[in-house]
């Protein structure tokens, strides 16, 4: 074996990561006795003969004597060091070998990793579980006190072959067992369909044809619940969820829809030949077990859904839910991270691809919820555009099968089933195999080659869950595709043929192209430095055919593989929400109120992780997440326009599942109506919106759970039909439960994130909540209600016996967002904020920090004043209009408005009845827990 | 007179060379996008051009150290051609990992190391133009330049502060707050000949009014950056209503310098 050398590289400055470390062990209760003795370094491995002036070269470029200090081969005796696991990516590696290259240094292998060194009075123990809880994940690593050897060869070898699997003659107890077993999250119902068609052949099937159908047949691939027939509990039959919501888009049928519910993301075209390519996505199950991954990885998957469906990604939104950062260490189940881990390692992951790949991450939103402990839910969006964009028609018989981008390893083998099924205690232990490590700088190469090459493939899709199989499965969909999988570029030997077929490696593309434009493809990848590998082709026998060199491991009916699964039936228990009920909040101290609302996690700033991501690469982003005099208030909409286009396009998000614990259908209402808000508040086309909706829900087999679903489907269409809002894509994450090993089952609130895509017509003329001019007249639009149930009043002075009711559809909503929108054309509108979660005060209380100017108010929208502040009431917007042009704004609206008082210079927020509220106060109670992220 | 040629010099990561090339080309340039490969292979291409661009991102996803292994592509590639590219006094412009990718390549002087607070971040910033410079790029700006920051590693490390700046070579300073704990404010540095200009933030996602933060506020009685920064308070005090009054502190002011700079080569 080759010599060994190890670099150990150490800032001169105290690292960042350590004082990291150090906050983090305060957080969780697992003080340091001397924290300035806590030291991290990084260590890089060589393998080979390297002379002296070989390694002092790889000094001199590794170590920058300004900021680092490095030494060879240095004792590591105290500390712990840190490595990959085998088989994990290492991308510095590759680079390293580049670097060799590029020095003229021969070495047979190099690889990283980094020390951490506790000091004085932290005894093995506690650095062991310092490392454990806070800077290793034994998902992705390996470690030791010492030093670790790293792994610079993942050897291995592979049978070639498949294994048979026999089905014929079991029991259904059996077939269950076997499918637990495999963790195939199958029905029983499904493994039957599977093992009658077997039987139909004569044949066992393989072990690549159990898994292949385990995962083109899966929640997360298939949406069966979504597709189920349902019948409810009082014995109605129902459409499935996911015809209920095409229907709506059929019905309003509007113009701008170019594609809905059909490939990678829908498309909208709200001007001349430019289109909108827009999806939304969730990566929750893996978010829980390797927070930086999952979450990076997860960004990275729903980037290629709009690359694959050709559209250049310009936009990145996400929206993240997490347990409360101060959840006690006591309180974590066994087996789950701490919230506060979960939380940095996922937005680390969002602003480490968002920001490596380039784009901007603009929308999005921060909940905390107890609820969502061991299950955080990770909902990232992508929005991309196209000049003349046509859909491609292929596969054609006799179209090359051509996998792009990164190489395939055993990384995220079984996704697709790993998130349809539930989480235990064991789920981060086994589910190693199931988290990826993202690769930015290839995905980023995978875009520059792949916009403006749409001439030459005739289909493209996204290796996303499930891997080759549900990808080229997919694309081989009634035409039939013939692959060998020797042919598929591995980053190490030793694959299994399951292994390469499943493999969820990122940062692949499969395209279907003709064998004549294959050169020209290829002389773009080899440009670009991407990696393409041509594997089969596209036959039209209508069947699916995969081989490991001569050996044919997968024979499938494409027919049987996309249709053969029977449909589910399921029961839907239908909740029982309180309506109409007329129950408002004693309130004893109003003041206090607007200030604890202020500085509740779920409403109080996001500015420390907002600023981590980049949202002015592009040079596109025309509001930004954060507005007003010195950008620290919180924006409604953010929009998106070229730097050389008048034109663009605003994104809101509408998201409230305290809602949803109440009424689901209510709740689901109010998310499209709060989504449409903020684009309108901020001067978008209330005509031209287009909408996502994404799912996150429990166990859909528990009646009640599916119930739920059911109502807030029902609470999509409503306000879809109302406001005449296209649905045009959606997705379920189903099954966010965790059981600890205590036994308890914790599921997710019913969670839904609307997401609203709508034209800006002029994005030079954009409205924003920031108060403008002393002297202005205040306007309340909509009606104020005493309905309190899921309030955040209630989240901060707690849930009274007598909840009430969730706030109600307001029927007046649609007509009032047309005319506020003429109002802003006429530019009668100074400034405009939507009224949400902490009701009229927080709104107004938000709309003072943007201008940092004071807001005096005379007239209330109810008599009772807790109501009048604090009720949630929908279809609600606070409008800042100059004192001449009030009856123009008032008979423009042609409707009741409140004028509520005006704006001031004396910077206080006065409430009738409630004594004044410094402005500086409202600042420091909004930004009062922005220090949260490390 | 004709557009001088750019080139704007990106690698496997680089993600700002679109945002640089439309700025060089608002400024009156004709810049093309070159992967640094293509310059190693092709030389006629540096040869030919009248300014250069390395632009911003995350090449080789800042593995090893930001901007390194670049550094090592454009040294080993062309690192000859490079100097004498310099050495003629064409104006070259490294931004963000540009910047990074120069001083590794030591065409500038320090070190950038990663932020004091160690975290990647993204901010609008006021800089100011240092009178006393000899950098073509920053020559004649005396109104504060507005643009944001977005990096994790952009502490700018130089031993003797005081000493570059005697010599001119401190171009940029951080008007308001320093968001990275640089040396002395410092946010952009030249050459000894004044024609090579590194810097942090990215001028390049200023180059329309509406970029700006403030192009919305229809009055506005703060500062738009700091409102402890006296001085730009006073600045904009007085301009509320007027929408174009952000032009004045576009980051398209730099380009514009370079490339009349390039122009008169």
């Amino acid at each position: 074996m080759a010599p060994r050398h190890r670099l150990t590289i150490r800032s001169i400055e105290p690292d960042p990561r350590a004082a990291a470390i150090v906050t983090a062990a305060q957080q969780l209760g697992l003080p340091i006795a001397h924290p300035d003795q806590v030291a991290v370094a990084d260590v890089v491995f060589f393998e080979g003969d390297l002379d002296q002036d070989a390694l002092s070269r790889f000094h001199g470029f590794l170590v920058d004597p300004l900021l680092q200090k490095g030494s060879w081969n240095e004792p590591t005796t105290v500390g712990t060091e840190i490595t990959y696991l085998p088989g994990v990516t290492d991308n510095a590696a590759a680079t390293l070998h580049h670097a060799a290259e590029q020095l003229g240094i021969g070495i047979t292998g190099a690889a990283t990793g980094r020390r951490v060194e506790f000091g004085e009075g932290v005894d093995g123990t506690h650095a062991a579980e310092l490392v454990d809880r806070l800077v290793a994940n034994p998902v992705i690593e390996r470690w030791s006190p010492g030093s670790v050897e790293p792994t610079f060869h993942t050897a291995g070898t592979s049978t070639g072959t498949a294994t048979e699997v026999p089905l014929a003659g079991m029991s259904l107890e059996e077939l269950i067992a076997l499918g637990r077993e495999r963790a195939l999250a199958l029905d029983a119902e499904e493994l039957v369909a599977i093992q009658t068609h077997f039987e139909q052949l004569g044949r066992a099937p393989t072990d690549v044809e159990l898994e292949t159908l385990a995962q083109t047949w899966s929640e997360h691939c298939a949406h069966k619940t979504f597709r189920a027939h349902l019948t409810s509990d009082d014995g109605e039959d129902r459409p499935p969820l996911l015809a209920m919501l095409r229907q709506c888009t059929e019905t309003i049928d509007a113009p701008f829809v170019k594609s809905a519910f059909v490939g990678n993301a829908g498309i909208v075209g709200f001007r001349d030949d430019v289109t909108l390519a827009l999806k939304a996505e969730t990566h929750n199950h893996p978010s829980a077990v390797e927070p930086f991954g999952g979450a990076n990885t997860g960004v990275g998957g729903v980037i290629r859904d709009v690359l694959g469906i050709a559209h250049k990604p310009i936009a990145v939104t996400d929206i993240l839910c997490f347990g409360p950062p101060d959840t006690p260490l006591t309180e974590v189940p066994e087996g789950a991270l701490h919230p506060l881990r979960i939380r940095d390692g996922v937005i680390d992951g969002v602003a480490d691809y968002g920001n490596k790949i380039g784009l901007p991450t603009v929308a999005g939103a921060i909940l905390y919820d107890p609820g969502y402990t061991t299950n955080p839910l990770v909902f990232a969006g992508c929005i991309g555009s196209a000049e003349g964009w046509r859909q491609h028609e292929g596969p054609f018989p006799g179209d090359r099968v051509v996998v792009l981008g990164g190489r395939t390893g055993r990384d995220g083998i079984r996704g697709a089933t790993f998130s349809s099924l539930t989480m235990d205690a064991t789920t981060g232990e086994v589910a190693g195999a199931s988290v990826q490590i993202g690769d930015p700088i290839v995905e980023k190469l995978l875009i520059d080659v792949l916009v403006g090459a749409e001439h030459l493939y005739t289909a493209i899709t996204d290796c996303g869950a499930g891997g080759l199989s549900s990808a080229v499965g997919e694309m081989a969909e009634g035409v039939g595709a013939d692959v060998d999988l020797d042919l598929v570029p591995l980053k190490y030997p030793g694959l299994e043929p399951w292994e390469i077929w499943l493999s969820e490696a990122q940062e692949r593309m499969v395209v279907a192209i003709d064998p004549a434009m294959l050169e020209e493809l290829a002389d773009r990848c080899a440009h670009y430095g991407v990696e393409l590998a041509d594997i089969g082709r596209f036959t039209g026998d209508r069947r699916l055919t995969v081989r490991s060199g001569d050996t044919t491991v997968l024979d499938l009916s494409t027919d049987f593989l996309h249709d053969g699964r029977p449909q589910r039936r399921m029961t839907a228990e239908m909740p029982t929400p309180r309506r109409g009920d007329d129950v408002g909040r004693e309130v004893p101290d109003l003041r206090g109120a607007v200030l604890r609302l202020l500085s509740h996690r779920n409403i109080a700033s996001k500015a420390s992780a907002i600023h981590r991501y980049d949202h002015e690469i592009l040079g596109a982003t025309a509001v930004r997440p954060l507005v007003g005099a010195v950008h620290d208030a919180p924006a409604d909409g953010v929009v998106i326009a070229e730097p050389t286009d008048t034109a663009g396009f605003a994104i809101g998000i509408g998201v409230n599942p305290w809602w949803g614990l109440h009424d689901p259908e209510a709740m689901a209402y109010g998310a499209v109506d709060e989504a449409i808000r903020n684009v309108v508040a901020v001067g978008a086309d209330p005509d031209r919106v287009a909408l996502l909706d994404n799912f996150s829900w429990g166990d859909p087999r528990r009646a009640s759970t599916l119930g739920e679903l059911v109502a807030a489907v029902e609470g999509c269409c409503a306000a879809s039909m109302a406001y005449r809002a296209p649905f045009v894509s959606g997705k379920d994450s189903l099954n966010n439960e965790y059981t600890g090993r205590d036994g308890q089952r914790h599921a997710v609130p019913p969670t839904l994130v609307i997401t609203a895509v709508a034209h800006v017509p002029d994005a030079d003329r954009c409205i924003l909540p920031v108060l403008t001019q002393p002297g202005n007249t205040l306007v309340l639009l909509g009606t104020t209600s005493r309905e309190f149930a899921g309030s955040h009043l209630d989240l901060v002075l707690g849930t009274p016996i007598d909840l009430g009711c969730v706030p109600a559809p307001d029927p007046d909503g649609p007509t009032r967002y047309r005319r506020l929108h003429q109002a802003m054309q006429e530019g009668l509108v100074r400034s405009c904020h939507d009224v949400s979660e902490g009701g009229l005060a927080v709104a107004l209380a938000e709309m003072c920090i943007a201008g940092r100017l004071g807001a005096e108010v005379i007239d209330l929208p109810h008599d009772q004043l807790s109501t009048a502040l604090f009720s949630e009431s929908q279809s609600r917007l606070i409008v800042e209009v100059s004192p001449s042009d009030l009856e123009r704004f008032r008979l423009l609206m042609h409707e009741k408005v409140v004028v509520l008082g005006r704006v001031t210079d004396d910077d206080h927020l006065t409430f009738p009845g409630v004594e004044p509220i410094p402005v500086d106060d409202l600042v420091d109670a909004f930004q009062g827990s922005t220090e949260q992220s490390s | 007179m004709s557009a001088p040629p750019a080139l704007v010099i990106a690698g496997p990561g680089t993600n700002r060379d679109r945002d640089v090339s439309l700025a060089l080309e608002l400024a009156g340039a004709d810049p093309t996008i070159v992967l640094a490969t293509e310059l190693a292979e092709h030389d006629h291409l540096l040869r030919s051009a009248k300014l250069l661009a390395v632009a911003g991102g995350f090449s080789y996803g800042d593995a090893l150290g930001a901007g390194r292994m670049l550094a090592l592509d454009l040294v080993v590639g062309f690192g000859e051609q490079l100097r004498e590219f310099v050495a003629s006094g064409r104006p070259v412009i490294g931004i963000c990992n540009g910047f990074q990718v120069l001083t590794r390549a030591e065409l500038l002087p320090g070190a950038l190391g990663h932020n004091s607070h160690g975290r990647f971040e993204c901010r609008w910033v006021v800089l100011r133009a240092e009178p006393s410079s000899r950098c073509l790029w920053t020559k004649g700006i005396d109104e504060p330049i507005h643009c944001p920051i977005a990096h994790g590693e952009g502490r700018y490390v130089h031993p003797d502060p005081e000493l570059l700046a005697e010599a001119g070579q401190v171009a940029l300073r951080y008007g308001s707050t320093n968001p990275n704990g640089s040396v002395a404010d410092i946010a952009g540095v030249c050459n000894a000949a004044g024609n090579v200009l590194g810097l942090m933030p990215h001028p390049e996602n200023s180059i329309v009014g509406r970029q700006h933060p403030h192009h919305h506020h229809h009055h506005d009685p703060h500062d738009p950056h700091d409102h402890h920064d006296h001085h730009d308070h006073h600045d904009h005090h007085n301009q509320h209503h007027d929408h174009h009054h952000h032009d004045d502190h576009l980051g398209l002011r730099i380009f514009r310098n370079g490339v009349s700079a390039a122009a008169e080569m």
